[in-house]
């Protein structure tokens, strides 16, 4: 293990994460395949996929994020009108343009009706890849939505099993959710340290940091987050004067990493977010012992994350997961930030801002999209919200 | 029977519109479940709000409650041009430009009074029924709406046909959720006993009707085709689409629209369009995607002025999909309610969209494929130009693609819609000639 308390270090390991965030060809997913016969990689989409199954089938599971703002797609545009979200038309071109050509299989989460639309044109334009829209129960009582849920891990439990030749075990399994709830500690730590110390692991490190771990093997990804807290917490950096702010909407189609960046240069340190979900969408450790579906299972019904692609099925629930992480984190303000045309961020948004209303919590909103290059209005926004929220702690 | 009756629409824009009998029998029918609606204050009638897709009519009658479809109502919205200010409205409010026009539609109606068709109040739901089948925005739009009503909001999740097959565990996860959930709570909510028999018997007359639907549809395949199965069509699913699937009056409704329909057929008529008797057939189309309802007729025209007729379309089959020989099955009431709303349209994997569409192309003799692409609805337009270059691929016949939206009249471009008709058909000339130079 590689952990070092030299300040430098912070830089060193967020130059990696960066590396590999800017690589559109997925190169360390490649040389990971490469280096042993046999190897397969399975891509995944937001928002959610049991990771662990993928893993228990000794494949590397790699999210697929879109291109982001580095990648030209010239071909994607051909596939969606104008007003649908960028995320499917950049994950075309990535396919198309034989970046994740590489790819074994493809997952399609349940999040909504463009990825959901997607996984059947994946299945039409690249019919020799495995692809598989991954249903996920919106009923929450063990044994209605527990045992749909159970049935479809089971599925593609079997699925997978095929694809490498050989069935998961129970066993493969348990290890698999013994080293996925490391990792998931470790996101949560960094999590927690930031909303301690926001000035010592900016926001866009830990996006970095975060990222990297949809396309590392879990178990680097585990010492990487090490190393990264370790070094961060060694380095001390100088605290701005800026408000703390939960950033939400982020769910799905990812910022510029720009826009992360612009935020807190505009004033505003970000305290929470809901990028990257997949990294820790169970909120608690899963259980080993017993049945791993079911515990796997039991904790998507009972110890997940909130979303907008989840039915809430409490109306006194609804929000409050918000209101709970300004309070968890002191946030002092919400950041709306949704892609535009996004249906499950833009549905949502107003009932998220009743409650937060109702909370007496302030926040603003806007819209961007993976390839926005404009940042100049939004941290205008950003600068005035973070302001005013400077003026109210005064007064 | 063929009886053509000139109505006067309530706004009488341009001139009388001529409606088919049963177009006025359906007016008929709608009117009198508006009124039924708008007085239940006074009637003690219970109310369940519920969706088209995946609309469990059979079940909610089983309660005695009244079904309130907030869609039916955004189409009402939209054809009385009444939708525009709800949407201003809605956006006014918060909701962003960017969503379905349907659910802005829908809350802009409320807040401004929340109006019927009939020019009364409607009453709050007493419970909504969030059949979440085929379009995401449905969840979010009953959480919308349960935020303002406040009232008992029960899901019953219709899982996607992503690999393209009714699996067992989706059936049984639904026919659970019915058991364990969706009754319990109508039950309670409506205060009256579930009675399985009552259900079968309300199934039996959905299959009555569903025949009869089927058989009006399938007219188009002959030539000419006696009807229009889009915008005509439209009006042919609205009893079994919407409140009246497993009545009586659907099932009187859809044996004399198939009457209507035969005669016509016999008679080698061509469709009723609201100009009277459209002309020659000229072109035989499928058309993929909801109408735009706030230039309805406008729409219209521009086919049928043409010679275009459509004989099969996707949208028609939004409520349930009977015509390739799926029927509510009164010996499984349960299981039935969850295959029917497994099986909507939009609740099918691509490629089994796809597959319905060239097969209407192939057996409708259609000349090709039209896609009229609804701006804010993801579950039909994502994906859409894909279907559109796969469907002329493997028919070899034209596709077209025009853009609008169906009840947000900023976005109905007549001018770009006409000509981007004008050149479709012109393209079904050319490789018609084509074809016959090379015959
Ligand atoms: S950005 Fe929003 S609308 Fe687009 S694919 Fe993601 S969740 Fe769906
Ligand atoms: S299917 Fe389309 S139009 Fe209908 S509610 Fe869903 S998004 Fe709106």
């Amino acid at each position: 293990m590689a952990t070092s308390l030299n300040p430098s270090a912070t830089a060193g390991i967020v130059a990696r994460a960066s590396a590999l965030f800017e690589d559109l060809s997925f190169t360390s997913a490649r040389e990971w395949k490469a280096a042993k016969p046999g190897r397969k990689v399975i891509g995944y989409m937001p928002i959610y996929v049991p990771r662990e199954m993928i893993h228990a089938a000794g494949m590397l599971p790699v999210g697929i994020m879109g291109g982001g703002d580095q990648l030209e797609v010239i071909h994607g545009d051909a596939y969606y009108q104008s007003y649908i979200c960028r995320i499917p038309r950049s994950t075309i071109e990535l396919g198309v343009s034989g970046r994740i050509d590489f790819v074994d299989g493809m997952l399609f989460p349940s999040i909504c009706d463009v990825i959901r639309n997607l996984s059947g044109m994946w299945k039409m334009m690249f019919p020799h890849v495995y692809s598989h829209y991954f249903d996920v129960p919106q009923n929450y009582r063990d044994d209605i939505g527990g045992n749909f849920y159970a049935n479809e891990l089971a599925e593609l439990r079997h699925d997978l099993g095929e694809l490498r030749g050989k069935p998961i075990t129970d066993d493969e399994l348990r290890h698999s959710i013994a080293v996925y709830n490391e990792n998931r500690r470790l996101v949560r730590d960094l999590y927690t340290f930031r909303a301690e110390r926001p000035w010592q692991a900016p926001a866009a490190e830990v996006y970095l940091m975060v990222r990297a771990g949809l396309v590392l093997p879990v178990e680097e990804h585990t010492i990487m987050l090490r190393d990264y807290l370790a070094a961060a917490r060694a380095e001390e950096r100088p605290m701005r004067d800026n408000c703390r702010i939960v950033l939400t909407g982020m769910f799905c189609e990812q910022p510029p990493l720009n826009l992360i960046k612009s935020l807190e240069l505009s004033g505003c340190y970000v305290v929470d977010d809901d990028l990257l979900l997949v990294t820790r969408w169970l909120t608690g450790d899963v259980e080993i012992e017993g049945d791993p579906l079911r515990n796997l299972s039991l904790a998507f019904l009972h110890h997940s994350e909130s979303t907008a692609a989840k039915y809430e099925p409490n109306q006194k629930e609804k929000g409050q997961h918000l209101v709970r992480a300004v309070k968890r984190t002191s946030a002092e303000g919400v950041i709306f930030a949704a892609p535009s045309f996004c249906d499950p961020a833009l549905l949502e948004r107003p009932m998220l801002q009743h409650v937060l209303k109702e909370a007496g919590i302030p926040y603003i909103a806007f819209k961007y999209a993976e390839n926005s290059g404009q940042m100049q209005p939004i941290r205008e926004q950003a600068g005035t919200f973070a302001d005013s929220i400077k003026l109210w702690s005064g007064a | 029977m063929t009886t053509q009756t000139k109505i006067v629409t309530s706004r009488a824009p341009v001139k009388e519109a001529v409606k088919d009998a049963s177009m006025v029998k359906q007016k008929e029918m709608m009117a009198a479940h508006y009124d039924r609606l708008t007085s239940a204050h006074e009637t003690g009638d219970k109310v369940a709000a519920t969706f088209v897709p995946g609309n469990l009519n059979e079940l909610i009658m089983c309660f005695d409650l009244l079904n309130n479809l907030p869609e039916v109502n955004a189409i009402q919205n939209g054809l009385r041009r009444v939708s525009g200010s709800y949407v201003l409205e809605a956006e006014k409010i918060g909701h962003s430009e960017d969503v379905c026009t349907y659910v802005k539609s829908d809350i802009g109606m409320m807040a401004k009074g929340n109006i019927a068709p009939n020019g009364k109040k409607f009453p709050d739901p007493n419970v909504l029924l969030l059949s979440y089948t085929g379009c995401f925005t449905f969840m979010k739009w009953f959480e919308l709406l349960r935020e303002q009503y406040k009232c008992e909001t029960i899901m019953l999740h219709t899982p996607y046909m992503g690999d393209g097959k009714i699996t067992k565990n989706m059936i049984d996860y639904m026919v659970k959720q019915l058991k364990d959930e969706v009754i319990p709570k109508l039950e309670r909510v409506s205060g009256v006993k579930f009675d399985i028999d009552r259900l079968r018997e309300y199934l039996k007359k959905s299959t009555k009707a569903e025949d009869d639907l089927v058989r009006v549809l399938q007219s188009a395949k002959s030539k000419p085709s006696p009807i229009d199965a889009y915008f005509g069509g439209i009006y042919y699913i609205g009893p079994i689409f919407g409140a009246f699937r497993g009545t009586q009056d659907a099932v009187d409704y859809y044996k004399f629209l198939r009457e209507e329909v035969e005669d016509r057929l016999a008679k080698g008529l061509g469709p009723v369009t609201p100009d009277g008797d459209m002309g020659k057939e000229k072109y035989r189309l499928v058309v993929e995607g909801p109408p735009n309802y706030t230039s309805f007729r406008q729409f219209w025209k521009m086919f049928y002025d043409e010679g275009a007729v459509v004989v099969a379309s996707s949208y028609t089959k939004v409520g349930g999909v009977y015509d390739f020989g799926f029927r509510h099955n009164p010996d499984k009431p349960l299981e039935t309610l969850a295959e029917y709303c497994l099986g909507v349209y939009t609740n099918r994997s691509l490629p089994m969209r796809i597959d319905m569409l060239v097969n209407y192309i192939n057996e409708y003799e259609a000349d090709g494929l039209l896609i009229n692409s609804i701006k804010s609805c993801n579950s039909f337009s994502a994906g859409q130009l894909l279907m559109m270059r796969e469907v002329e691929k493997r028919t070899g016949k034209p596709a077209a693609f025009v853009e609008s939206d169906l009840v947000d009249p900023r976005y109905f471009s007549a001018a770009n819609i006409k000509n981007r008709l004008e050149s479709y058909f012109q393209m079904i000339d050319q490789k018609r000639a084509g074809v016959d130079a090379a015959a």
